[in-house]
């Protein structure tokens, strides 16, 4: 399975989802990416392999995180950066994102990152473009960089993924986060819980391959790997779930319920977090926590995605 | 607590609506709980300073389970206390009080659950349990702490009186109540429909000059949410049924096995559109009562088990509020103090069995509730009635323990009333001979 990281490539034009991705696709980039944690160690971090090319982040939602370690990610490769953010953009006038698309195309990027609010809107937009196209998030539907940069985590800090017992918990209803790492972890071999109020999870989301806890302190039993997901503040006061006060005491995770899990647990985060809501300040910041580690192999994942899908473009 | 002289009910009909038996003999309560019960305990049989009760062959029974009962604590204290209320109920057989939320504040916090209880603790005789508001300030768009408020002891959530009529709100609270294992109490009549009615829609209210309720707000938000009981697997119980139409759909849903209940209020059970005659406001009733052929078929339900139990649906209202132009006056009827007497009319009319009356006014209830309480098994609380079914009387509405007089019944002929309440093991009412 293993291959020369300095080889690989990945053999599709978009990077749209996890969904579609085979376990070595999902190696490879892991392992390209473990390259790029020790080149962001240095002092020089900077690679010529994108130069010349133009990467535009595309950001129809506001993020912080995401955007900055895209844009990072393609600086360091050497790539030219343009954010556009929504504030600034024609969508505001009422252009249809394939008008915008169509624009954009015209200007020959050839790396386009897009995030959107509506699920299935990268893929639409790939379909009228001829750059490469990456998912930064689409709606509710995939953030396949997230998943693999929380893969990376897991693989450095757990030495494999294969067979570990994963609980994801929370707001997994409206959560693109938590569906693209469903995907990879099943693809991967772990074993994937869903723990969250009923109210909070997809219809038939065992189909998905998870096995559902609606309790969770049953649900985080020999679990090695907790991670937590956003809840949405407008979600929290009665429409979803009826208090933060009520949704911590059974969902939140604190000291307390985090000892249910493997004494070696793990907890992450995607981030942005809320204190005091999914998490406690004493997990987050505890000794279990890997979700600044999290931040940094974003980074790291991301050029692994931009130099794979970069070494497939033509040249000519 | 004070030591309890042990307490021999001798010479009674023994009546067991949960093991479903009826036999002669003797029941020894002791330490507050049945000792033990059968044709085997007689007055020479106690143990040295036991109480004797002689009950004459009379009915000995568990006591009352009532799970829907305006109190008008907090907030309405001038209609209702907890200790108004919970006399009141001692002396109707109720040996436990659910009370519903609609109170001021309404009860959609752990806080005043514990409020309530402690309350209850300090001024009730009966026992006493709140049920939770499904939507907080009953306002029908957010779902209150349904994992806390059960904690605290809230035993069912409800919006008393009104119906969740957002599908949406109703459907995210029944799948979170389902988590929870907690119980949806839901009062089934959709408010469009009701528009301005005042009473049943049909031929009396058209003589009468008043608007009419149509069944159907009751059959149309009774189908919905059964609809959504099977969308979302909640425990799920209509509050207050009152027509032939909503009997045939909770009996579907029930072949269907989905985990529903239903209950009918004692006024639906034994009064009739026609007793408004000439504009009544005591017969004002939200939901409004039905015709004859309605309230025969409730009997019939209760009898063979659609209609899982009767409530009081006891609402205090203040004489201010009630001598009023019909319909302009405040709906509800006093009914915790009235119910089994009025109850023993179907009894006497042969429309419900005994022991069919007795299981849906305490083991049904109990049972859904899971509170203990409803059957003479031995090591359970001895919560019980002593009664009689027979002795006419003619009920003065000033004789009632409730703060208010709104009874339907004023002037009623009874046959049959509660002896002797027990709660806990000790007297709470005892008729004076």
């Amino acid at each position: 399975m293993t291959q020369d990281p300095s080889s690989f490539v990945l053999k599709r034009r978009h990077l749209l989802g996890i969904e579609g991705l085979s376990p070595a696709e999902i190696t490879g980039l892991l392992d390209l990416a473990e390259e790029f944690v020790t080149l962001n160690r240095q002092v020089e971090k900077k690679r010529t392999s994108l130069r010349g090319r133009t990467q535009i982040n595309l950001f129809f939602e506001s993020s912080t995180r995401t955007q900055s370690s895209f844009e990072l990610a393609g600086k360091r490769l050497g790539a030219d950066v343009m954010n556009m953010s929504v504030a600034q953009s024609s969508i505001k006038k009422g252009e249809t994102l394939i008008d915008t698309a169509l624009t954009l195309n015209a200007m020959h990027p050839d790396i386009l990152i897009m995030r959107h609010a509506a699920s299935g809107a990268v893929e639409l937009l790939a379909k009228k473009v001829d750059c490469s196209v990456v998912n930064a998030g689409d709606g509710t539907h995939e953030h396949p960089t997230q998943a693999l940069l929380d893969a990376l985590t897991i693989r450095r800090n757990k030495g494999r993924i294969e067979r570990l017992t994963v609980a994801i918990c929370g707001d997994i209803l409206h959560s693109r986060v938590a569906r693209s790492n469903i995907i990879l972890l099943n693809a991967m071999q772990a074993r994937v819980r869903a723990i969250g109020p009923s109210t909070l999870l997809p219809a038939a989301v065992e189909r998905l391959g998870v096995e559902v806890y609606r309790d969770m302190k049953e649900g985080l039993k020999d679990v090695d790997i907790v991670m937590m997901l956003r809840l949405q503040r407008e979600r929290m006061n009665g429409s979803f779930v009826p208090s933060v006060q009520e949704y911590f005491h059974y969902f939140g995770l604190d000291e307390a319920k985090l000892r249910y899990a493997k004494p070696d647990a793990l907890v992450m985060h995607p981030g942005p977090m809320n204190r005091g809501v999914e998490i406690s300040t004493a997990v987050a910041d505890g000794a279990q926590s890997l979700i600044r580690e999290q931040v940094e192999m974003g980074v790291a994942v991301r050029m692994a995605v931009l130099e794979a899908l970069a070494r497939n473009l033509p040249n000519a | 607590m004070t030591a309890q002289r042990p307490l021999l009910l001798a010479n009674a009909l023994l009546i067991d609506p949960a093991a479903g038996t009826e036999r002669h003999g003797g029941l020894l309560v002791r330490d507050g709980l049945i000792a033990d019960a059968g044709p085997h305990l007689a007055a020479g049989t106690a143990p040295e300073g036991t109480e004797i009760v002689d009950c004459g062959g009379r009915v000995v029974a568990p006591g009352l389970v009532d799970m829907r009962c305006f109190v008008g604590e907090p907030g309405y204290e001038y209609r209702e206390t907890i200790a108004s209320a919970t006399a009141a109920a001692a002396a109707g057989g109720v040996t436990t009080l659910v009370c519903q939320p609609a109170t001021d504040p309404a009860i959609d916090d752990p806080a005043i659950v514990d409020f309530l209880l402690r309350r209850a603790r300090d001024t009730g005789i009966v026992h006493f349990h709140p049920m939770a508001a499904i939507t907080k300030k009953l306002g029908g768009r957010e779902m209150t702490e349904f994992g806390l408020l059960q904690e605290a002891g809230a035993v069912a959530f409800t919006d008393g009186a009104r119906s969740v009529t957002d599908a949406l709100v109703m459907r995210r609270a029944m799948t979170y109540a389902r988590d929870f294992d907690a119980l949806i109490v839901h009062h089934t009549e959709d408010p469009a429909l009701v528009g301005e009615g005042v009473m049943n829609e049909g031929e009396f209210a058209s003589r009468l000059g008043l608007t009419g309720i149509p069944v159907e707000a009751e059959t149309i938000m009774l189908e919905r949410d059964l609809r959504l009981v099977k969308l979302t697997g909640a425990r799920y119980h209509a509050a207050a049924i009152t027509c032939r139409d909503s009997l045939a759909i909770i009996a579907r849903a029930k072949n269907e096995g989905l985990p529903v209940t239903a209950a009918v209020t004692i006024n639906h059970l034994t009064l009739n559109e026609n007793d408004i005659g000439s504009y009544r406001t005591f017969c004002k009733l939200t939901p409004p009562l039905r015709t004859e052929d309605d309230r025969l078929a409730l009997a019939d339900a209760v009898a063979d088990g659609t209609i899982d139990v009767i409530v009081s649906d006891h609402d205090p209202q203040d004489v201010e509020t009630k001598r009023l132009p019909f319909a302009e006056a405040m709906p509800g009827a006093v009914g915790v103090e009235t119910m089994l007497p009025a109850a023993l009319r179907l009894v006497h009319a042969g429309l419900v069995p005994l022991a069919a009356l007795l299981k849906a006014l305490s083991t049904a209830p109990a049972a859904l509730l899971r509170l203990p309480g409803g059957t003479l098994s031995r090591g359970t609380p001895a919560d019980l009635i002593v009664l009689d079914l027979d002795t006419p009387w003619v009920l003065d509405r000033d004789d009632l323990r409730s703060k208010c007089k709104n009874s339907p019944f004023d002037e009623a002929r009874m046959s049959g009333r509660v002896l002797r309440t027990i709660v806990g093991g000790r007297t709470v009412h005892a008729l004076a001979d």
